[in-house]
């Protein structure tokens, strides 16, 4: 196991255990998703809610599509290491929550196996590494048939 | 009542690198407007500026900005910023203000000087701004959002790269005729597939530039018209609606989208239903129309347009394109002015070029791209956050 001190790049939007899920929020009256989390008032026309549970979304879901990128993103993109590397950005579609997420494709998953339609789970990765800490971030991979 | 408003002068400086002061842009085209509406500049009772982010304060007041460089003569104001769809909310806001009989003549102004390269947000440290976290989290660009329709596309519907590059093609064709596009060039196939990949599966020549540019309209109320003798192009609806919750389709900058557990998602998905709202405004349908100017920030994304404007069936843009009928000449004619392939983005102008297109076509004025018997026509385009934007305009 490495021993670099890991941190999120972004406080309380993923767990970090061994089934690692988003976090998301949801309308304790009308029901609705939301993530990022929704915490003051429901994007709901209809629906005058401001309570919200905190709750986890559902880790699998179905790509709805995808791109490589070539080309280094301006600040405040960061570079994982001295040189750029291109990456994947890929959307899934979450059956339970009717909702389509963004993520980069997870460092050992290929992009060439993409397709829409197929199953993605959620994994948490590295995304850059900063002052002797790894930032951590959610990725998506084709899940393991 | 009839809402039309006339559109009695257009005027544009050629888009380009020019890197002079985009004031001096929007001047140029402010005084081609006028003489081609034939008024002066004290006719104008109201000045709508559709702002750039991207020069200061003065982009931020650009109704302000144009009317101090052209005199002040104590007109009325006002500044607009939607994203890319600002000109259209420039545009919306004079044909409001004539049609409550707050004035009867307004010039309608955007122009942009703009950075090289991918658009960034701003600057700091920006934790509760979804454009600024879209970069850190995952470097999310503009162009990943081109990319990631284009890839649906050819998944869902069996898109090629060769659709995207034809497009191109084809819009680098009428560009070549249009004196105030950018780009005057005409691609190969092939020279756009051979072109270098940045997202996937979108090349440089498929994804727009940023430009230097400037666009003005003058409208005024369709009695002034008459008074002058003119027998104007109208502008006979402009769209500026929200999405309707959920939002299903992704916008950018946002890395989700609405979840629809709770409401089923909307009959028409966001830029359909702008277009709808246009039609629906000038009793109108996409049968009446002789031509459209679409926000084809990459190539692919005007085939997204074809069905978002009903100009065919969903999923059928590749044919639409594949029989020519985009093409001038064609049954519908898509990007006369050679869109922002030939143009390159300059963002608050850019709503405004559009609809001097269409002028242009509907006076018969377009020259060598000219549009045989063009009757009507309508422009869409999209800014950020569910900013979009369509307008109507007819004989």
């Amino acid at each position: 196991m490495s021993t670099t001190p890991t941190a999120p790049v972004i406080e309380d939007w993923f767990s970090h255990d061994p089934e690692p899920h988003l976090i998301g929020t949801r309308c304790k009256q009308c029901a609705t998703y939301y993530f990022p989390k929704q915490t003051s008032f429901c994007r709901n026309p209809d629906c005058f809610s401001s309570d919200f549970d905190e709750v986890p979304l559902s880790r699998t879901g179905k790509v709805w599509s995808y791109t490589k990128h070539f080309y280094q993103p301006p600040e405040p993109f960061i570079t994982d290491g001295e040189e750029f590397e291109p990456y994947t950005i890929v959307g899934v579609e979450l059956e339970a929550e009717k909702m389509m997420v963004l993520g980069q494709l997870a460092a050992d998953a290929s992009f060439e196996d993409l397709k829409a339609g197929i199953e993605m789970e959620l994994v948490i990765e590295k995304l850059y590494h900063r002052d002797g800490t790894d930032y951590m971030i959610w990725k998506w991979k084709p899940t393991a048939s | 009542m009839s809402h039309d408003v006339a559109i009695l002068g257009v005027g544009m400086h050629q888009w380009g690198k020019w890197g002079k002061n985009f004031v001096e842009y929007g001047l140029k085209a402010t005084q081609d407007a006028l003489k081609d509406a034939g008024l002066e500049w004290r006719d104008i009772q109201l000045i709508a500026g559709a702002e750039t982010v991207r020069n200061g304060y003065p982009g931020y007041v650009a109704g302000a900005t144009f009317a101090e460089a052209m005199g002040w003569t104590g007109a009325r104001i006002s500044s607009s910023y939607a994203a890319c769809a600002s000109g259209a909310q420039a545009i919306n806001d004079a044909r409001a203000q004539i049609l409550a009989g707050f004035c009867d003549v307004a010039l309608v102004i955007g122009a942009d000087t703009t950075p090289k390269g991918f658009l960034a947000p701003n600057a700091g440290e920006r934790w509760n701004d979804p454009d600024w976290l879209r970069f850190r989290l995952m470097g999310c660009t503009n162009p990943t959002y081109f990319a990631l329709a284009a890839r649906r596309r050819m998944d869902v519907y069996g898109a090629t790269e060769e659709d995207f590059a034809a497009v191109k093609v084809k819009n680098a064709r009428h560009g070549m005729a249009n004196p105030y596009a950018r780009y005057h060039k005409e691609f190969t196939l092939q020279q756009v597939l051979e072109s270098p990949m940045v997202a996937d599966p979108l090349r440089l020549f498929e994804i727009c530039a940023t430009s230097d540019g400037a666009a003005a309209v003058i409208l005024t109320s369709m009695e002034f018209a008459k008074s002058r003798n003119v027998d104007p192009v109208k502008v006979r609806a402009v769209a500026t609606t929200t999405p309707t919750f959920p939002c299903t389709t992704l916008e950018m900058p946002n890395i989700s989208t609405d979840s629809a557990v709770a409401v089923s998602e909307p009959t028409r998905p966001f830029k359909a239903s702008i277009a709808h709202d246009a039609y629906e405004e000038a009793g109108l349908g996409p049968d009446d129309m002789s031509l459209a100017e679409v926000y084809d920030l990459s190539s692919a994304l005007e085939l997204d347009w074809y069905e978002n404007l009903g100009l065919c069936a969903e999923g059928e843009a590749e044919k639409l394109l594949r029989d020519g009928d985009t093409r001038i000449g064609g049954r519908i004619p898509v990007n006369t002015s050679g869109g922002l392939a030939s143009f390159g983005e300059a963002v608050p102008a850019q709503a405004v070029a559009q609809v001097c297109e269409l002028t242009w076509q509907l006076r018969g004025d377009a020259g060598d791209r000219q549009v045989k018997g063009a009757t009507a026509g309508i422009t869409a385009n999209i800014g950020l956050f569910g900013h979009g934007s369509s307008v109507i305009c007819s004989k």
